[in-house]
């Protein structure tokens, strides 16, 4: 296997895979790596919409300055899909706008 | 020599007040020329919350410029683009306790002198007007009359409605004046504007100004913070706060006060307003200062306590000795008129202080007495100065 990855290129190999729940689907991750990334290899690209008119949003920038790619990890909304790691068994929800929307009086 | 390029009136400054002046002058008919160092909104315009109070405001002079200004805001709201964000979403002031209560009741009562309205909301009612407010506070008061705009916005727009020619990024380095001593303009780096009036609204630096054109002005800085929550749905429908924040608005204490003014914005961020303390220009971040207002706030909004900040911003007040602005033609210097020292008001009180500059400049009747805000009164004892100050 010749893949010019970051992994192949420094002959690495994941310690550890496991799933998360994304929605209703289960989701492959390899231990370090970001709900973002994770959900990328899975072929997911948006899992927020934006508050004023609904639009589509998955990751941006991919260093934690544009909160482009807010998503709600195990019941907390507005976290960074590009900085948050993936771990076992946690559970990721696409996020509606605000993510607040329960407070709105 | 004036050349037919020359306008009717320079104006230092690029910020809300003296955009407001721009507009009301050029509605008067005059051409105007504005001069900032800096953007537009760029000092304490860019840094407030866009508060147009009526409710924190005693009877008096102050007052009375607050209630013409809910009134003009009202039509420029029409007359501006809805960037503008102007929300007349009235303001609700609480009492944690009886005695807290009580003072606001005598407060309220001399402002309906004045023609403030203002409605007490018992304690069991609290909850229709704000869902999320905290239990077990005395009571309140809702403010109808209070409002919103961005200020930025607000300014942004001002400016480009009045037509006036803009130059921003200069910086006034000179006010000239002819051999009478009568104002005939200001020099820049890049230029020299000939007018044969010029009004100072710079702000908290307008006192720099007027030292410039040969007067005095004892403008002073102070600091404020404000927090920005995550955007959120809207969970405070006005502005709200507690009854000490009159208090603290009227004091003139250097140490540190602080007490919460919480309201959401179009955009979805909540605002968490707002300390005060005179420390000079320092613009080091307090973490006592973000700690109080945070806390303050989820007294007030326990449901704030599970929402993310994410930002904090500061500014200067214009701050006055006798908490009043000054605003008119300076009677030591022909030519100089002051349009400055409106503390945290300036956004609020900017519409009545460009009617009464403008009326200044065209020799029209005022809307209102303009002589308490006279630039040459006594401004009475300076409150005691701290260290930082004394350094500069």
């Amino acid at each position: 296997m010749s893949r010019r990855t970051p992994r192949a290129l420094v002959g690495g190999a994941p310690q550890e895979t496991f799933t998360f729940r994304f929605d209703d689907r289960e989701i492959p991750a390899a231990a370090g790596q970001t709900v973002a990334a994770a959900l990328w290899g899975a072929g997911v690209l948006a899992w927020r919409t934006t508050r004023g008119t609904g639009e589509p949003r998955g990751v941006f920038c991919g260093i934690g300055q544009c909160f482009d790619c807010l998503v709600t990890v195990d019941g907390a909304p507005n976290r960074r899909a590009c900085l948050v790691p993936a771990r076992p068994g946690g559970l990721v929800t696409s996020q509606e706008g605000t993510g607040h929307d329960d407070l709105a009086v | 020599m004036p050349n037919r390029h020359s306008p009717d009136v320079v104006i230092i400054g690029a910020g809300v007040v003296g955009a407001a002046c721009a507009y009301y002058a050029a509605r008067s008919g005059l051409t105007v020329a504005v001069v900032d160092r800096g953007p537009v909104a760029g000092g304490t315009t860019g840094a407030g919350e866009g508060n147009l109070l009526v409710s924190d405001k005693e009877a008096g002079p102050e007052l009375d410029l607050a209630l013409l200004s809910t009134r003009l805001w009202r039509e420029l709201s029409a007359a501006l683009p809805p960037e503008t964000e102007y929300e007349p979403k009235g303001g609700v002031v609480v009492a944690s306790d009886e005695p807290a209560l009580k003072a606001l009741r005598s407060f309220a009562e001399d402002q309906r002198a004045a023609g403030v309205t203002a409605a007490e909301i018992p304690a069991d009612r609290l909850a229709e007007l704000e869902p999320h407010l905290a239990p077990g506070l005395a009571g309140g008061f809702h403010y109808p009359q209070d409002a919103q705009v961005q200020p930025a916005q607000a300014a942004a727009r001002l400016l480009a409605a009045s037509g006036a020619a803009l130059h921003l990024g200069e910086e006034v380095t000179a006010v000239l004046r002819g051999p009478s001593g009568a104002v005939r303009g200001v020099r820049t780096a890049r230029r020299e504007l000939l007018a044969p009036a010029v009004v100072n609204a710079a702000g908290t630096w307008g006192g720099e100004v007027a030292r410039l054109a040969g007067a005095h002005l004892p403008v002073l800085p102070r600091r404020g913070f404000v927090l920005v929550t995550e955007p959120l749905p809207r969970v405070v429908r006005h502005k709200v706060y507690a009854a000490d924040y009159i208090a603290d608005v009227a004091s003139g204490s250097a140490a540190l006060q602080s007490s919460a003014v919480v309201e959401g914005t179009p955009g979805g961020p909540v605002l968490i307003g707002a300390t005060r303390e005179r420390v000079g220009f320092d613009r080091s971040l307090s973490t006592e200062a973000l700690r109080r207002l945070a806390a303050q706030a989820a007294a007030l909004f326990p449901v704030l306590a599970g929402v993310q900040v994410l930002r904090a911003y500061h500014g200067f007040r214009p701050y006055l000795p006798d908490h009043l602005p000054a605003i008119g033609a300076d009677p030591r210097v022909p030519g100089l008129l002051h349009a400055c020292g409106h503390e945290g008001a300036g956004i609020g009180l900017a519409p009545a202080t460009g009617v009464l500059v403008a009326a200044a400049l065209t020799g029209a009747e005022p809307p209102l007495d303009p002589a308490p805000f006279r630039p040459e009164r006594d401004y009475g004892p300076a409150d005691p100065v701290p260290p930082q100050e004394q350094q500069s």
